[in-house]
């Protein structure tokens, strides 16, 4: 075991932290602001939006991720510039950049996986604290916001909390698009230094420790939501 | 657009043969991974519910760093671990060195992953067994392997099918990162048709197709068994 790399390489490994924490953020961010839309179409929706939002949770839980990632980055990217005009617009810069496909690519995914647990999350709060906000006369999106989703994020909280391990754990994948969060720093120390253990080993070091530091995290948040007393 | 599709064609110039082929491995893989974990699961299940302290707590190190660490890790560090390994036993015994088959390989990687999971999903599984059904067995006077073989595999596994059911699912998507180390299975002769043919977006599309249709019948399969399992179960409404 050699280590003597291990301080060169040191900023560009909190570098890729930073991507790496980054990318996990915005793609839960982004991410459950679509599952949730996602489950509520599928428990209320009218049946074509019902029907779309399962056949999108379907698909985005039936393939792997890797593929997803590649035909957003490579097949769509490389559709982008034959769309005329798009070479000069605002948002050009942003496409040629392989950060953004990551994040929309995470994001989908989450939207897809989420979705589903949100479907559940929907269904499982009691019929009757809906009927109950609705005798009080609360407009149907004041039920949502005030009784609906916090009792449905309340009961797969710990869910959630799971998902997002998954997640953490799935964003290595984006080091094979260029983008060099932890594991793309470790595939560089390990080309440029010839040495196959030790990068793979702080890297799983890394996420080892992120893993327990979110478990914590999420355990604490858990015990600050209100609890349901019998 | 007819140009694009003549690529998908079975014999070459197309590329079709070569993504089915691509497929074949990926459900050979699988199908092995799958095995491997499950008899890892199983055995890991009996003993961390059975064993003595040190079992235990091995078992417990096993199944919680495999869980925490990002699978593509796992698949390069337990690869050149593997391949290492072998090399040495091999050479101890005066033997040349030599390299693991992708095939192999792959199960082994995943299959060891896959393992941690499974080991979780039958500890669950074996706890919900009621205990009383152990003890009349065992008062019947069956020794312990009877026990497992007629008495708890058979009560347990429909409380496990479902968390089975979901690590199939995830095997076969877990086969994809097998491309990243280089392995040729479905995800990497798609990387390499798109590549060689720059039709990106259709290859993905394909490929992502296939890997639907593998999760869509395997639901169905499932789905199935779990009414087989549960046959003369009160029915769940």
């Amino acid at each position: 075991m050699e280590w003597y790399w291990l301080p060169e390489y040191a900023p560009r490994f909190l570098e890729g932290l930073w991507l790496t924490l980054q990318l996990l953020g915005l793609s839960i961010f982004f991410g459950m602001s679509l599952a949730i839309p996602i489950g509520l179409a599928q428990v209320t929706g009218p049946w074509p939006l019902a029907w779309t939002a399962r056949a999108f949770c379907t698909v985005i839980r039936g393939t792997p991720l890797l593929i997803q990632l590649w035909l957003i980055y490579y097949g769509l990217g490389s559709l982008f510039p034959f769309i005329p005009g798009i070479r000069e617009s605002m948002i050009w810069p942003l496409l040629r950049e392989a950060f953004p496909y990551a994040v929309v690519a995470f994001s989908l995914s989450v939207a897809g996986y989420e979705g589903e647990v949100m479907r559940g999350a929907f269904r499982s709060v009691p019929r009757g604290e809906l009927e109950a906000a609705r005798a009080m006369g609360m407009s149907p999106f004041k039920v949502l916001r005030r009784i609906w989703l916090p009792r449905a994020l309340q009961n797969v909280f710990p869910t959630l909390a799971g998902e997002f391990i998954l997640t953490l754990k799935a964003t290595p994948l984006a080091a094979t698009i260029t983008v060099f969060e932890v594991y793309g720093v470790g595939s560089i120390v390990r080309q440029e230094t010839y040495r196959i253990y030790e990068p793979l080993l702080f890297v799983a070091l890394i996420y080892l420790c992120l893993t327990f530091v979110l478990v914590i995290a999420f355990r604490l948040m858990e015990r600050r939501m209100p609890q349901r007393s019998a | 657009m007819d140009s694009a599709f003549d690529l998908l064609a079975l014999s070459p110039p197309g590329w079709g043969g070569n993504l089915l082929m691509g497929l074949l491995r990926t459900l050979q893989i699988a199908v092995g991974a799958y095995a491997l974990g499950l008899v890892i699961g199983l055995l890991g299940a009996l003993g961390k519910l059975h064993g003595g302290p040190v079992l235990r707590w091995g078992l417990e190190f096993y199944t919680t760093v495999i869980r925490a660490i990002p699978e593509l890790v796992l698949i390069l560090l337990l690869y050149y671990a593997g391949t290492d390994l072998l090399n040495i036993v091999r050479e101890s015994m005066g033997l040349e060195r030599m390299d693991i088959s992708g095939l192999w390989a792959g199960i082994y990687v995943i299959g060891l992953v896959q393992g941690a999971y499974s080991t979780e999903v039958f500890r669950g599984a074996f706890q919900s067994v009621p205990h009383g059904q152990v003890e009349a067995g065992r008062a019947m006077g069956l020794r312990p392997l009877t026990v497992l073989r007629r008495i708890t595999l058979p009560i347990m596994l429909p409380y496990a099918l479902p968390g089975l059911s979901n690590l199939w699912l995830i095997t076969t998507k877990d086969t994809a990162l097998l491309a990243v180390v280089g392995f040729s299975e479905l995800a990497l002769e798609t990387r390499q048709a798109a590549g060689a043919t720059r039709e990106y977006f259709m290859f993905y599309m394909v490929a992502g197709g296939l890997y639907l249709a593998v999760t869509l019948v395997s639901t169905l399969g499932f789905g199935l068994l779990e009414r087989r399992l549960r046959r003369g179960q009160p029915s769940q409404t």
